[in-house]
């Protein structure tokens, strides 16, 4: 969780990635951002997000991303 | 609560119907100066005792070139021409089915020009010749039968459709005639007093072919069938016009049909000497048209063959028919002398020139 | 059967009454007999090329689907008994299996696409390489595209890969699986609808309702509206302007990218508005496809706005798929080694992007005009996605705050940066486009726009007079619209007024409608006989 809030932090230095739980519905990710994320997340927790998971409700909050990845580690 | 509903939904339909017919009224050409024989096919359902011995259709050849008013007064023949701008023979015919709902005239006068036609021409003549029949089967097969294929059949039926772009140019005329009209013919007789003597006529193209097309002659035997249904005598006739020139190939055709048929063909332009014609006086334009007086000439000619021909009774002594005639010959002579008062005026005649650099250009 | 033909509206007349007076359980057949109807009148062969994308799609679907059930029942049956990598291993086998499916089906229907809309573009290109080296040029094959094609086969292949990606059951009923496809409101100009969106109303029983049904009558005569009074009458400035740059260059074709604006606006999103309206008739509910684009404040929020349909299926089975792929994400490791994080992160964004526009370009028509128009688009995506930051220090430093003015600056830099974008879809070829382009700096002649040029381009004053009062309607309801629906608003107003808004709407339509030979003929000349 430490790492995922440190890369989300470099995006977007401006905002608090703990309790914002409207990333995608607020647009404060594009899919610019959502892409280099999913490079990043691969490259830190070795997981590679399908295009199919790329829904809002997997993107607007921290924490339901970093559970996205725990359950996609954990069907590996 | 749903009563209300209905009330409204009525409301509304009632408004919109009368909006938009008021507004077709209005964007529809009046052809009340300039091409006034678009208003042709309209004035004859104004006309109150629509009960005629001889019912003329066809082109310009009737409407410019014969006088109901001299037949009347020479012969105590009524009569009405039903004729209409580029008339061709499918037009005449659903227009004489139309004619036939109203009254059953003893003997139809079918001007021939039009055979030289087997193909739509132009819609603006289409427009002319159907848009002033009612609404009824016989419109709708009349406009089937004439569209060019960028024509809708709809907007016949809705002449709206075709008219609503006129917003622009909508004139004085088009206020002034919004909800009525005035009567521009005689019967169906377009009179022009003015003179302009046929010159040298030029010398006819040879055709490649002289037989009349197959659509042309279709529609002619389905108005001898009508007529022959009805009782009717018909009269094929080539008026006295000398352009467009009358082939010899396409006189004898009509000859050869007439001979078949059993019907009476005049060729008045074998006859010009003995109606008396001068076309250095009795057309105004060169050749084309017969001007009063040339109509006035073929007409008392015409109304003699036509007397003689088929004993139509003089009807001069009828009382009531005596006071309707009145008031059409008056009429008629009120608008010679306006002409001939105009012609002295002005050198040329209003109704027909009104703006005389645009001279004849049109967009109905 | 165009949306502004007498047989379009004839058809629709027809179609709506029965609708609803046949039984209810009837009426999805009875929009898919209808829409068969619509389609066999653009020509019988067009019917052939739906039916074989239907019904490809529709057993790759089940087919894929039959994959998962075996799947299941294998591991139901086998529970406990194999190990989590058999299990594991298992799964890849079916996913493989339907993968290889779903490429067929892609290649398959994509293929016809091509083969139909880019065959002759691609005959062209041969040819200019043929002939720079002498050779005997190629001919042109006489394809006829059929009538909505583009749009009808990317329906389908998002309805396929929802179900191969297992976001929905395939629909085993192939007549609602053809009627989904080929709903007739919307095979003419999109919107490119989901299964999973259109579905939900598509094939329910609808009772009439005067409610909808009203407000989709309103809408549909909106669109008219759009259509005729502005797009087909505005269209033929733009027209004399485009097809004639010869003569009209500098000022005139600044004044040409606006006038084509305005028409292709008109003309969009008017004809969704009637597929819109006519599908709320019967009841329907499809998704919006514009939200008032020319309102963007910049070009990615501009393409978020205009044709969302097509953007979003653009991303979610274009752009997402092909940035997160396993090259994709190697790719991007091994650049960022190579490169610095700074670069090497730009890699897969700028390869996804630039492909997803190349996409989008040849999408839109198969000639190069397109194509460089994509690729700008995405180029100038990319740059102020870069400028981004320096756009946010420069208001740190400057503070010119959200004010209105600066709020209409952006709104009218964004719409001359698409429309400019947009002259390459009106000239003939991309080097004209460009030279057009230029002459806009090189000639500016503003006198062009007060001596009375403007009235020779094939509209006279009236004609200016209703466009600019049609413009002025639109961008009223438009500013009206941001605070909530029009129609809801005018309910609250009294019936007469609302009746009266409404009559004389479809009175304008009627009678300054762009239609019919009183409009398009010339005037001509009478002869006397």
């Amino acid at each position: 969780m430490e790492a995922l809030l440190k890369i989300l932090e470099e995006l977007h230095p401006e905002i608090d990635f703990d309790s914002h739980e409207h990333l995608i519905d607020e647009k404060v990710l594009d899919s610019f951002d959502i892409i280099t994320l999913i490079a990043e997340i691969n490259d830190e927790y070795d997981v590679a997000i399908p295009a199919h998971e790329i829904i809002p409700e997997n993107f607007n909050s921290a924490k339901a991303l970093y559970s996205l990845i725990e359950r996609l580690q954990d069907e590996d | 609560m749903k009563k209300k509903k209905i009330i409204s939904i009525v409301i509304v339909i009632l408004v919109i119907t009368s909006i938009a017919v008021l507004l077709q009224k209005l964007l529809m050409p009046k052809y009340m100066t300039q091409i006034v024989e678009g208003a042709l096919i309209k004035e004859y359902y104004y006309e109150k005792l629509k009960d005629h011995d001889v019912m003329f259709i066809g082109d310009c050849e009737v409407y410019e070139n014969f006088s109901p008013i001299t037949l009347w007064e020479e012969y105590g023949i009524t009569s009405y021409i039903r004729g209409g701008a580029q008339q061709l023979v499918w037009h005449s015919y659903y227009l004489l089915e139309d004619t036939l709902k109203y009254e059953k005239p003893d003997v139809v006068v079918f001007s021939v020009l039009a055979m030289m036609y087997n193909e739509p021409q132009r819609e603006a003549y289409n427009r002319m010749n159907i848009d002033g029949l009612p609404l009824s089967l016989t419109k709708i097969n009349a406009a089937r039968a004439s569209m060019l294929p960028e024509e809708d059949l709809i907007t016949y039926v809705f002449p709206l459709l075709r008219y609503h772009s006129r917003w622009s140019e909508l004139s004085s005329e088009d206020y002034r005639y919004w909800l009525r009209r005035d009567q521009i013919s005689h019967n169906g007789y377009l009179m022009r007093v003015d003179v302009k003597p046929a010159g040298r006529l030029p010398t006819p193209r040879l055709l490649d072919d002289y037989r009349f097309g197959e659509t042309a002659y279709k529609y002619l035997d389905k108005i001898t069938e009508l007529c022959k249904k009805n009782g009717i005598e018909l009269v094929l006739i080539k008026a006295p016009s000398l352009y467009p020139h009358w082939y010899e190939e396409w006189d004898q055709q009509m000859v050869d049909y007439a001979e078949k048929n059993g019907l009476l063909y005049i060729n008045m332009l074998d006859d010009i000497d003995k109606i008396g014609l001068d076309f250095e006086m009795d057309t105004y334009d060169a050749g084309l048209h017969l001007n009063l007086s040339g109509a006035e000439k073929a007409s008392r000619y015409f109304g003699n063959i036509l007397k003689s021909r088929f004993n139509i009774p003089d009807k001069r002594n009828d009382e009531k028919l005596k006071a309707i005639w009145q008031e059409k010959a008056d009429y008629y002579y009120k608008m010679e002398q306006e002409q001939y008062r105009e012609l002295e005026e002005y050198g040329y005649l209003l109704k027909f020139n009104m703006k005389r650099n645009e001279e004849n250009k049109i967009k109905p | 059967m165009l949306f502004t033909s007498y047989s379009f509206i004839f058809f629709l007349c027809i179609l709506i009454s029965l609708y609803y007076l046949i039984p209810k359980r009837l009426q999805w057949k009875f929009l898919l007999l209808g829409s068969f109807v619509f389609y066999f009148f653009s020509g019988w062969s067009n019917l052939l090329y739906i039916l074989v994308t239907i019904i490809s799609t529709y057993f790759t679907g089940l087919k894929i689907d039959d994959l998962n059930r075996k799947q299941n029942a294998y591991l139901k049956e086998n529970k406990g008994q194999i190990t989590k990598e058999e299990r594991k291993l298992y799964k890849e086998k079916i996913k493989a299996k339907q993968w290889k499916l779903l490429l067929i089906c892609l290649i398959f229907n994509l293929g016809i696409l091509a083969v139909v809309k880019y065959t002759n573009f691609a005959i062209a290109n041969i040819n200019s390489v043929l002939s720079m080296f002498r050779m005997t040029e190629l001919s042109f094959v006489n394809l006829i595209l059929p009538m909505g094609i583009s749009f009808y086969t990317f329906k389908t292949m998002g309805y396929i890969i929802d179900v191969y990606r297992g976001k929905y059951e395939p629909e085993r009923n192939i007549g609602k699986l053809a009627l989904f496809v080929s709903f007739f409101p919307q095979l003419i100009q999109g919107p490119i609808s989901r299964y999973d969106d259109l579905s939900k109303s598509l094939y329910q029983e609808h009772s009439f309702d005067s409610q909808t049904f009203s407000y989709g009558f309103q809408r549909v005569l909106w669109g008219y509206f759009k259509k005729l009074v502005v797009a087909d009458r505005i269209v033929a400035a733009v027209l004399t302007i485009t097809r004639n740059p010869d003569i009209y260059d500098g000022v005139y074709v600044f004044v040409g990218m606006v006038f084509y604006a305005i028409q292709l606006y008109a003309d969009f999103t008017g004809g969704i508005d009637i597929t819109i309206g006519v599908a709320q008739m019967l009841g329907i509910e499809v998704k919006e496809n514009f939200i008032r684009p020319y309102f963007s404040k910049s070009i990615v929020e501009y393409w978020r706005r205009w044709h969302i349909t097509m953007g979003t299926w653009f991303r979610d089975y274009i752009f997402y798929p092909l940035s997160v792929c396993k090259p994709m994400l190697n790719l991007s490791k091994a650049s960022r080694n190579r490169f610095g994080d700074k670069i090497g992160k730009r890699v897969p964004v700028y390869l996804a992007t630039m492909m997803v526009w190349f996409t989008t370009g040849i999408w839109h028509g198969s000639s190069w005009n397109f194509i460089v128009w994509g690729l700008l688009n995405g180029v100038v995506i990319l740059i102020s996605q870069e400028l981004e930051p320096l756009y946010a220090k420069f208001h740190q430093k400057v503070k010119i705050g959200d004010t209105f003015g600066f709020r209409l600056f952006r709104v009218i830099r964004t719409f001359l940066l698409m429309s400019s974008l947009r002259i390459l879809d009106c000239y003939r070829d991309v080097g004209i486009s460009f030279k057009m382009f230029f002459t806009m700096f090189t000639k500016p002649d503003i006198r062009v726009l007060f001596d009375g040029s403007l009235l020779k381009l094939g509209l006279d004053a009236s004609d200016y007079v209703v466009l600019i009062i049609g413009v002025i309607v639109l961008l009223t309801f438009s500013l009206i619209q941001r605070k909530g629906s029009v129609r809801e608003m005018l309910s609250y107003n009294s019936a007469v007024l609302r009746y009266s808004i409404y009559i004389i709407l479809f009175f304008s339509v009627l009678i300054f409608g762009a239609y019919g030979i009183g409009f398009d003929s010339n005037q001509f000349i009478y002869n006397q006989f």
